[in-house]
């Protein structure tokens, strides 16, 4: 798969281009699908669309190109802009290439009241960028994060908090945070992958999948 | 000062395990009493717990309030509809303060299981769908590992407990969008299109997914159903005022020493609420400036309001607000006030779906005058212009959102207009 650069891509608000990436499903997501259009009635595999964007989004690399929609609406058997216009609807969906963990720090009320300033500040030093744009939203220059303000995360009673999704879709909330830990947290992305201030460790079960957790 | 109510005990209440001391697998739950007594319930006739749930006054944790059994109650019979049932449960948690459906899907993921299984057979539905907000990723792992645990032990499938009653339940994740926490907008997404919310009439007990019959139920009210059903009816009613009755989870965050979900009974005062269990607001009840009682879409209270609050649907009408979801977030006077409104104001901007032309220009407009007027650099007039603009948003749209997007505007305007008029006086 060529490298892509955030340049290449449309703005939200514009129409964007196959990219001729010629993409393909890989035999887990087949698997996958399989089991996720088994869950609503057979004439109405159309409620697999956000599921398989979902799957779409992890299998190529942390986004969706016009290319994996069209993709995802061959599978369905839908028109392309039936998986277009749901891809721009919701916010989870990446119509732009983010960093290989994309961070996302709550700013609403409660994390507010509690110090969200100094998280998004912390996350900003740690990751080396600058200025957010237009859509809360900004790229270290190495690339291995993004940073995006988001809106509430529904885990107001461990505020300030933050969740960080790794482009193979698995994804962290970390809670109950301060600047310093904040640091840590990205640091040990960068060198393990992992980090143990997790704050809700999951079970065996790939949410999306319905398989194995892939952390 | 009143008596104070008491704490609940473990047998008291209907999540026990709330706060994750204990094992949320399925052993945990039934060694906590759990699917004990499910047989029993699919064997009675569905028309005597909907009768139950009437009598017991369960009304919808999501914020609305609507009673449970007569929400039920609207549901046609499988025969005479014909068509496939459907009970879906509202899990896309998102308004601003809320919390506690997030600690039932990690800590106790089965009390919603059950309670989709009995909430599945009394409304004739062989299926039951969880829409849990995109978000919520390890969650909704720990809830499909419930859910496998539940086949596995034969309390879902096919003729559960030998009872003759079949249920599937399937976990439907979203993708980021808070206008699918509203129950028509949930199933055009559920559906696989944009969540826009429909016209009603036709409501969903009606036409629903996929047009069929349906109701939608919030995380909370489906796991209370379980143990309403199980237990004598004065378990239940003796907690909470007439028509309020039981318990409730109230998420405490913001400006207080210890931030946390808490079940505690319906009709608690809410200064007792944030002293007993949040540990009381940081720097003493003194230091408190405003509170939102019910998520961000209720209007805020002043310590004088809250003062007086009772912590119930009926409880708050009358001081301006709503109970809501029952998300109080504390402000003490550290706090910018309109700077966490104008936040609240642009989440609301962010969120709007854009189909109806009000909502959709209008919360803009009044997001972009707050920015202005909290910062000073408005005028006396706009402040006269904000609250006429919001009048003319509020009740002019197919769904609630845009109301919920000017109350809370409406409330700072009605309670903290002198911040604003401070502000202006500054930036002169």
């Amino acid at each position: 798969m060529p490298t892509i650069r955030i340049d290449d891509t449309a703005a939200v608000g514009q129409t964007p281009k196959p990219l001729g990436l010629d993409l393909a499903w890989s035999k887990q997501a087949k698997a996958a699908i399989k089991d996720i259009l088994a869950r609503y009635p057979k004439e109405r595999s159309r409620s697999a669309t956000i599921p398989l964007l979902h799957l779409a989004q992890r299998e190529f690399g942390g986004w969706l190109s016009v290319d994996a929609m069209q993709l995802v609406a061959d599978t369905l058997n839908l028109p392309y802009i039936r998986v277009y216009e749901v891809a721009t609807f919701y916010t989870m969906f990446n119509l732009k290439p983010v960093g290989k963990y994309h961070v996302q720090v709550c700013t609403n009320c409660a994390c507010m009241v509690r110090g969200s300033d100094a998280i998004v500040q912390a996350v900003k030093e740690q990751a080396k960028i600058g200025e957010l744009d237009d859509h809360h939203q900004g790229h270290s220059p190495c690339g291995t994060f993004t940073l995006t303000e988001v809106e509430c995360l529904g885990a107001c009673v461990g505020a300030p908090m933050m969740q960080v999704t790794a482009q193979n879709g698995a994804s962290h909330y970390y809670t109950k945070l301060d600047a310093k830990q904040t640091k840590q947290i990205l640091k040990d992305l960068k060198s393990k992958g992992v980090s143990e201030l997790v704050d809700t460790p999951p079970a065996d079960v790939d949410p999306i999948s319905g398989g194995g957790y892939t952390s | 000062m009143t008596k104070k109510l008491p704490k609940l005990k473990l047998e008291d209440k209907c999540f026990p395990n709330l706060d994750g001391a204990g094992d949320w697998g399925i052993k945990g739950y039934q060694k906590r009493g759990g699917y004990k007594g499910l047989k029993k319930l699919l064997q009675t006739a569905p028309a005597e717990h909907i009768d139950k749930l009437k009598k017991s006054a369960l009304r919808g944790r999501g914020g609305a309030g609507f009673s449970t059994g007569m929400k039920w109650s609207f549901m046609p019979k499988p025969e005479q509809s014909g068509k496939p049932h459907y009970l879906v449960c509202n899990a896309d948690e998102g308004e601003p303060g809320t919390c506690k459906d997030r600690d039932i899907l990690r800590n106790d993921p089965h009390t919603l299981v059950e309670g989709m299984i009995v909430g599945c057979y009394t409304l004739g539905a062989k299926a039951g769908y969880i829409y849990v907000r995109g978000e919520y990723y390890d969650e909704s792992s720990r809830l499909n590992q419930a859910i496998r645990e539940a086949y596995d032990a034969g309390f879902l499938g096919k003729n559960i407990q030998g009872t003759g009653v079949d249920v599937d339940v399937y976990v439907h994740l979203g993708a980021g969008a808070y206008i699918c926490g509203e129950e028509t907008a949930l199933l055009e997404s559920l559906e696989g299109k944009k969540g826009q919310p429909r016209l009603k009439p036709p409501f969903p007990a009606g036409f629903g997914l996929y047009g069929c019959p349906t109701t939608i139920n919030n995380v909370e009210t489906i796991a209370q159903v379980p143990p309403v059903l199980k237990h004598p009816l004065d378990w239940w009613t003796r907690w909470g005022r007439e028509n309020n009755h039981g318990t409730k989870i109230f998420s405490i965050s913001g400006s207080v020493n210890n931030p946390c979900n808490v079940e505690a009974p319906m009709s608690i005062p809410l200064r007792e609420l944030i002293d007993e269990y949040a540990g009381g607001v940081i720097g003493g009840w003194d230091n408190l400036q405003a509170i939102i009682p019910g998520g961000s879409s209720t209007p805020i209270l002043t310590k004088e309001l809250a003062e007086q609050a009772i912590m119930d649907f009926d409880g708050l009408k009358p001081l301006g607000s709503s109970l809501g979801t029952a998300a109080v977030v504390v402000m003490n006077k550290d706090v910018d006030v309109l700077r966490v409104m104008t936040r609240i104001a642009a989440f609301y901007k962010h969120e709007s779906c854009g189909q109806c032309t009000p909502c959709r220009e209008g919360v803009g407009w009044v997001y972009r005058l707050m920015h202005r007027l909290a910062e000073g650099k408005g005028t006396a007039d706009e402040l006269d212009q904000l609250y006429a603009i919001t009048k003319k948003i509020e009740g002019r749209t197919i769904c609630a959102f845009a109301d919920g997007a000017m109350w809370p505007v409406q409330g700072t305007l009605r309670h903290f207009r002198e911040l604003f008029e401070e502000k202006l006086r500054d930036g002169k």
